[in-house]
């Protein structure tokens, strides 16, 4: 058969892979594996992914990646401007590199506070350096940190409390990163049940789950936020709080993914394959969990990872307003919060660095998502 | 001969209802099949031929119960006895699947993507709880893949690493998994390239000798149904116009709409060719929701006379084993293809 050896070359998505695996037969390739070969051709995807992977990584070990315990202030260190580590003294290079020590004057004419550099103390910055104990995860106690120094050392500044920014960033990434990631999970687990029934059987089941979902998408979202966060219970922990309002957020944001997966799930129930598993003799589950919710799968996902960038962004915009994560929890939406003033702005700029984070891993997750779009469907052209 | 009966359909009908407004009242029927009867032997090919929207594909559906009939009864002679389909409940039904199965028409959208051919092919063992164990399953679906021509090596491959005439194979061999009476085939050579539409009809009539397979072969193209059918069926607009023996419905076909269908099918003598009358029947099916009054075929009909537009006729006798629905069936003397068989695969099908 010599139409057999044609075709299998002809259909291979990328040909430059083909001669490094000429060994493998792409013809044995899963739909997986043709996925993550259209996807890792995207540049653009490969960044994002990684800096979501560095930004993950950090948040999972954020305190030994902080310099400094995001609660510790100091009353007499705070609005310090970030520092810069030093290479290079007076005397030209030095090892370990130093921060140099600060003196606090007061401007003779805004009668303000500032910090300046005292070059006569210099202090060692070093790697693996042990300084505010920790338990990591709650149950380690350790206190090693990855870098740090006898001295004040703050990379990017500190708050009104003289609380270091770069140790609260990377504490407030903890939640901002995860709280996203159990709202869209919840939604996507009742749009893609909820999709599929709809899809599926059709007929009055449908014609309600659809009017229901407009019902719901016609809620106005903020006054709806502002009412949920003022229902919750009064007593409940800050965490509690927000993971309430994200489960709020998810119940009634599940219908636009359900849409997606009803309109799928109709399309492929009309497909000859599932009507040759019928003729089978299958029955509704086995045609609903082999065929229909696999093939309805790469289309959640991609739907997921570009739902996720919105309630990280929704997170910091309620923070933002007050009503989503409250101090003395930290996330980046609460260290915005902090900035709201023209004059913070206009006097200690630094505070908005926590908005660098948050366009970055939202940038990330848009770029994967398009990726994964892009690649879902490898068996088009 | 006739006490060999695999399947007798008997006036069966599928009406689509036609649904409008916030309420989706049913403002109208879409009479898909409206009153198709016949029998099929064991081992015999049915060909039914008709131009697209005449409802063959709804026909074959109906049998399986892939779509529920409106109305009619389709009786599968079994070990014990006929049994009506269309009264089975889903359990009774799912006991006779194996004994029916499908080839379709398109072999990308028939196979799933995500699956490897040996899934594929295992399906219905395992759905039907035909095969304990895997290497019974494995082994079966390497004699499957190798009944239909391919190699047992394939079934670890997935269906995009193979070309449309391979993957009707892999349809085909789905068919067979269950060891059916009764294959229906839907177009299952129309998506496909001439070439590969002689292979494949080759292979249908191959393993209807070695399985001992009845085929319903549902096509739009007259040359191919020929070149497998025992019988024809020609369907217009819902209905079966005529039916008959393979060979006598060609050469003397009753219905001036089969004359115009077969007129239409290219000779492969030039000078035949250029000698018959082409037929060119004028105006668009009519809508199956609001069919013509009378004979359905009769505005486009050029022998058409008063009472074809009032009465409707009946599906009659006019020779042994060959049936017809027109008033005028014994006056007219009709063209068909003479002597020369229409030559199979090598005219293109559109």
């Amino acid at each position: 058969m010599s139409e057999h050896d044609a075709r299998a070359v002809d259909l291979t998505p990328d040909r430059g892979n083909l001669v490094a695996n000429a060994s493998v037969d792409p013809g044995q390739l899963s739909y997986r594996q043709l996925v993550w070969r259209r996807f890792r051709r995207s540049k653009l995807a490969l960044i994002g992914g990684t800096v979501l992977m560095v930004f993950y990584g950090m948040a999972l070990f954020a305190e030994f990646f902080a310099p400094y315990d995001a609660n510790r202030d100091n009353a007499r260190l705070r609005y310090v401007p970030p520092q810069t580590i030093h290479f290079r003294g007076p005397d030209g290079f030095s090892w370990p590199p130093f921060v140099y020590g600060l003196t606090q004057t007061r401007d003779p004419e805004t009668r303000e506070l500032i910090f300046t550099q005292d070059i006569s103390r210099r202090y060692p910055v070093r790697l693996l350096h042990r300084g505010d104990p920790y338990r990591l995860w709650g149950i380690f106690p350790c206190d090693l940190h990855l870098i740090g120094s006898d001295g004040p050392m703050y990379l990017l500044g500190t708050d009104r409390m003289g609380r270091d920014l770069l140790s609260r960033i990377l504490y407030g990434g903890r939640i901002s990163l995860t709280v996203g990631l159990v709202g869209v999970l919840l939604s996507v687990l009742l749009g893609s049940i909820l999709g599929t029934i709809s899809g599926y059987w059709g007929g009055v089941v449908d014609l309600l789950m659809q009017r229901l979902i407009e019902l719901l998408s016609a809620f106005p979202a903020i006054p709806l936020w502002m009412a949920l966060a003022a229902a919750l219970p009064p007593h409940w922990t800050g965490i509690q709080v927000y993971f309430g309002i994200t489960v709020i957020l998810s119940l009634l944001g599940w219908g636009g993914l359900a849409r997606q997966v009803r309109g799928k799930v109709l399309a492929m129930r009309e497909q000859d394959f599932v009507l040759a598993a019928r003729a089978a003799g299958a029955g509704h589950w086995y045609i609903l969990t082999r065929h229909l919710l696999p093939t309805a799968y790469s289309h959640i996902i991609v739907v997921a990872t570009l739902a996720i960038p919105g309630m990280i962004l929704g997170e910091t915009a309620l923070s933002f307003l007050g009503l989503g994560i409250r101090p003395p929890l930290t996330s980046w939406g609460v260290l915005l919060e902090e900035a709201q003033r023209v004059t913070v702005v206009l006097h200690y700029p630094w505070l908005l660095l926590p908005a660098v984070p948050v366009v970055l891993v939202v940038i990330g997750y848009n770029f994967v998502g398009d990726a994964l779009r892009d690649a879902a469907d490898p068996y088009s052209t | 001969m006739h006490d060999d009966l695999l399947l007798e359909v008997e006036d069966l009908r599928k009406h689509f209802p036609i649904r409008h407004g916030l309420l989706r009242r049913v403002v109208g029927q879409v009479r898909a099949v409206d009153g198709v009867s016949f029998t099929l032997r064991r081992r015999e090919t049915l060909g039914i031929v008709g131009e697209s929207g005449c409802g063959k594909t709804t026909v074959g559906r109906c049998l399986l119960r892939l779509i529920e009939p409106t109305q009619g009864h389709v009786w599968l002679h079994t070990d014990a006895g006929p049994v009506d389909l269309t009264t089975l409940s889903a359990s009774q039904l799912k006991r006779l699947r194996p004994r029916m199965q499908m080839v379709f028409q398109d072999p990308q959208s028939s196979l799933n993507p995500r699956m490897t051919v040996g899934d594929i092919l295992a399906e219905p063992l395992v759905v039907n709880r035909v095969c304990r164990g895997r290497r019974a399953l494995q082994e079966r679906v390497c004699a499957l893949l190798e009944a239909v021509g391919l190699r047992a090596s394939d079934a670890r491959r997935y269906p995009h690493a193979f070309s449309g005439g391979q993957r009707q194979r892999i349809g085909i061999a789905r068919a067979l998994a269950l060891h059916p009476d009764l294959v229906v085939a839907d177009e299952p050579v129309s998506a496909l390239d001439v070439s590969v539409q002689a292979q494949i009809l080759n292979l249908l009539t191959d393993l209807r000798a070695k399985f001992g397979l009845a085929y319903i072969f549902i096509a739009h193209d007259l040359g191919v149904v020929a070149h497998i059918s025992d019988r024809v069926a020609v369907m217009y607009l819902g209905k079966i116009v005529e039916i008959g023996a393979t060979h006598t419905l060609f050469a003397t076909p009753r219905h001036p709409y089969t004359e115009a269908l077969l007129s239409a099918v290219p000779v492969a003598d030039p000078y035949v060719q250029r000698a018959r009358q082409r037929i060119r029947l004028g105006g668009d099916v009519p809508s199956p929701a609001s069919p013509p009054s009378g004979c359905r075929f009769h505005p486009r009909c050029r022998y058409a006379r008063p009472i074809c537009a009032q009465e409707e006729p009946v599906l009659r006798a006019v020779g042994p084993d060959h049936s017809v629905a027109c008033h005028l069936a014994d006056e007219l003397a009709l063209q068909g293809m003479q002597g020369s068989e229409p030559a199979a695969c090598e005219e293109s099908a559109p």
